[in-house]
């Protein structure tokens, strides 16, 4: 167990990241609600609505709603100009503020509409203007409702900015998405824990504010808010203490939410380091959002795969063959933007259908086409996403497929099911490190229906012109073949002896002989 | 009378309610120094007519002047400061103790009372001074009103309005706490209003009697000269019911003079 508590003390910078994140969040949320309560209170119509706009926006998905604020940001530059962020804190902030105006409001509204209204008359009969009457009178009687719903919001903005990690605002949703992908159950566990113990401390601390407001006792509710600010308070030292640095010279490496991006986001910023970068890591981006990131330079390298730009960005159907779709990117980026594709690494990592090797033997099957025979008898397995793409609509159309059976299995357990014979056949990466360790077989595509996948190397525009750090990366290119991807990957995906893409970047450098 | 010799006076007041006349065109003032009683069945207007007076409720035309000066013209809150006003729900502030129950009004005009004069407005309205530091929800509800009554005049009011003040009340309580105001008013030199639909209770406690039916006031009278048949229909009607009551309870046996 010694791991994990290792882990969760190595958690401080997430955690101050978290707590400042979801501290602005409730913050902002509370900025908002209040004043708005406060015309609801006078105003039926401005009520109805208000409570509306919030319970539509908590019927929204958090992690939708983060995402969201990405197209927003970048459509706000048209009047903010370049310098407004579209990753990172400030879009997280936004929709967590969206999240949390919810329960502050409806508990600020429904104190106020249940104030007695014989002392609201008192209150006009003894002489009060309406803003003494908020003060002496709403305010203080609402106060301990209004305190339940602050509780409430923060305990959920709390957990939902886990989720933040998504578009590359560091919390403690990074070791958990982190520890999903390549199975660390301690970063996973740790992850949670720290991000449950926060919720709880805070909710225990609003908890005393509240019951200190109820019973009209100063010292607890005095006690509590200090307790809460001197949290925040200290969550920001650790942010933004002068020691930090400078955040302009840092270069911000960006990884979607796979093994294989964290191994090699890792590799990078290893050789940016000895070339004496500072480096930060942006993990667990959303594909979408990663390409759009590093074009717009709120995150200055990342890795992506061509068949991804080719379908996603150029909104190409069609497969020229792997030299020619690589061309095309080339050319597309430097035309449509600043950013540049800087080169390919050398592996793919590519849609592939493949089988157990004694399976594959006794049918026969070396290829699609061989497959496409016996297939009417067989089971294929793919991830949930997969018998939508137009990669499976192509195998599909030009061998003519017809299986007796689709199955979708989450990636991990794809693998799973191929051994236990749940399914026959299934869709998978062509770097994954289980290809090598399960010894399946990959089978040929003679007839190219399916797009390469050549990963490369995308620089922000402020990265495509730094000579030096192009230097750095120069010795990447065309480096890596798709065995020792695999290997790479199966290091931090076997559940044995698992390697932390640190460590498994480290041994990646080593057998490529840098 | 001319304006300036009334502690109230309303000049064509009226209110409407969509088409209803909760009030219609009422003219009447009130000298300084007398306890006038409204009384009424309810929706006859009483409480609104009352309500223009300190403005909790405006009123579409007409004047009301305090003191010969147009209430619309003054700052509301300074206006309502001047003006005591006790009603049935009483509304204590119930995160407020008695003391500050009390001191409110002279608190919003930036003044701090002291604890002898708290003890003192306690005493006018019989409370023990210890009442001060307790919380509204330790008290009874007659105790309540005594304080709201207290709370009515720390403002020095010359002017009194009451809304139903004792409707909640127990009749033992309801009693001794009219009479109780009835002597306040004596002493203090205040002018009276009280909105009621207990027609013995204005008997009783008010030297002039206004009643109103459907916005209008139909009988403007003493006790007196309404126990003795003056003030129409609709006046008498309500003296009949405490007179019959009289009547009935003299007839049981064991009452009266043996």
């Amino acid at each position: 167990m010694s791991g994990f508590w290792d882990t969760l003390f190595g958690l401080g910078d997430k955690l101050a990241a978290h707590v400042l994140l979801a501290a602005s969040a409730i913050a902002l949320g509370i900025a908002i609600a209040l004043p708005l309560a406060v015309w609801a209170s006078r105003s039926r119509a401005v009520a109805r609505l208000a409570l509306g706009f919030a319970s539509l926006v908590q019927t929204i998905p958090a992690l939708a709603l983060l995402a969201l604020f990405f197209p927003i940001l970048l459509s706000l530059r048209a009047v903010f100009g370049d310098d407004l962020p579209t990753l990172g804190f400030l879009p997280a902030l936004l929709a967590l503020t969206l999240y949390a105006l919810l329960p502050i409001l409806r508990n600020a509204v429904t104190a106020q509409t249940n104030l007695d209204p014989e002392v609201l008359e008192a209150a006009d009969g003894v002489g009060m203007s309406a803003w003494q009457r908020l003060r002496l009178v709403e305010a203080p009687l609402a106060a301990p409702f209004i305190m339940a719903g602050i509780r409430t919001a923060a305990v959920w903005t709390i957990g939902a900015a886990t989720l933040s990690t998504t578009i590359g605002q560091p919390s403690l949703g990074d070791p958990i998405f982190a520890g999903l992908q390549t199975q660390n159950w301690v970063l996973v566990l740790a992850g949670c824990f720290a991000s449950a113990a926060l919720a709880l401390t805070a909710d225990l601390l609003l908890g005393l504010i509240e019951r200190g407001f109820a019973l009209r006792k100063r010292a607890l509710w005095l006690g509590g808010m200090i307790a809460v600010l001197l949290g925040g308070g200290a969550a920001g030292l650790a942010q933004y203490a002068p020691w930090r640095g400078n955040a302009d010279d840092r270069i911000v490496i960006g990884a979607k939410s796979f093994s294989e991006q964290y191994i090699l986001s890792r590799l990078i910023g290893q050789r940016l380091e000895d070339a004496g970068y500072r480096v930060e890591y942006r993990d667990g981006l959303g594909s979408a959002v990663v390409h759009r990131a590093v074009t717009t330079g709120a995150i200055d390298i990342s890795v992506d795969y061509t068949g991804t730009l080719w379908a996603n960005e150029l909104k190409r159907e069609d497969n020229p063959g792997r030299e020619a779709m690589y061309e095309a990117i080339v050319e597309w980026k430097e035309r449509t933007s600043d950013a540049r594709i800087f080169g390919r690494l050398g592996f793919e990592n590519a849609y592939a259908f493949a089988m157990r090797s004694d399976r594959a033997r006794a049918l026969g099957v070396s290829s699609l086409t061989d497959l496409s025979g016996v297939a009417g008898r067989l089971t294929v397995g793919g991830d949930p996403e997969f018998f939508e793409r137009p990669e499976w609509i192509a195998v599909r159309d030009i061998y003519g497929m017809r299986f007796a059976e689709t199955r979708n299995f989450s990636p991990t357990f794809m693998y799973d099911a191929l051994q236990s014979g749940e399914a026959d056949v299934i869709s998978a990466y062509t770097s994954d490190g289980r290809i090598a360790a399960d010894r399946l077989t990959v089978l040929e595509d003679p007839e190219e229906a399916l797009p390469s996948y050549d990963a490369l190397i995308v620089l922000s525009p402020k990265a495509s012109r730094d000579e030096r750090l192009r230097a750095a990366l120069e010795p990447l290119l065309g480096a890596i073949d798709v065995a020792e991807m695999r290997a790479a990957n199966y290091a931090v995906d076997r559940t044995e002896d698992k390697r932390t893409p640190e460590q498994a970047a480290t041994e990646l450098a080593d057998a490529i002989g840098l | 009378m001319s304006a300036g010799d009334s502690a109230l006076q309303f000049d064509s007041v009226a209110r409407h309610y969509g088409d209803l006349r909760a009030v219609d065109e009422v003219s009447i003032a009130i000298p300084h120094g007398q306890f006038v009683a409204l009384v009424g069945a309810s929706g006859s207007g009483k409480s609104t007519l009352l309500k223009t007076a300190n403005r909790l409720t405006i009123p579409d035309t007409g004047r009301v002047l305090i003191d010969g000066e147009d209430a619309a013209s003054l700052p509301v809150s300074a206006l309502r400061r001047r003006i005591g006003y006790v009603f049935q729900g009483i509304g204590l502030f119930p995160h407020m103790n008695v003391a500050e129950n009390i001191a409110i009004g002279p608190r919003l005009a930036g003044e701090r009372l002291s604890e002898a004069r708290i003890a003192e407005l306690l005493g006018l309205v019989e409370l023990d001074p210890t009442m001060a530091a307790r919380m509204p929800d330790a008290l009874s509800g007659g105790q309540r009103q005594r304080v709201g009554v207290a709370r009515a005049l720390a403002g020095e009011p010359r002017l009194l309005l009451m809304d139903e003040p004792f409707g909640a009340l127990d009749p033992i309580t309801r009693d001794a706490l009219g009479d109780r105001v009835r002597a306040l008013h004596d002493d203090l030199g205040l002018t009276t209003i009280m909105v009621t639909h207990d027609m013995a209770e204005a008997l009783l406690l008010a030297d002039r009697v206004l009643v109103m039916d459907q916005g209008r006031i139909v009988a403007d009278e003493t006790p007196l000269a309404l126990l003795e048949g003056a003030g129409g229909e609709i006046a008498q009607g309500l003296v009949a019911v405490p007179r019959e009551q009289a009547r009935r309870l003299a007839a049981l046996p064991g009452s009266g003079p043996a």
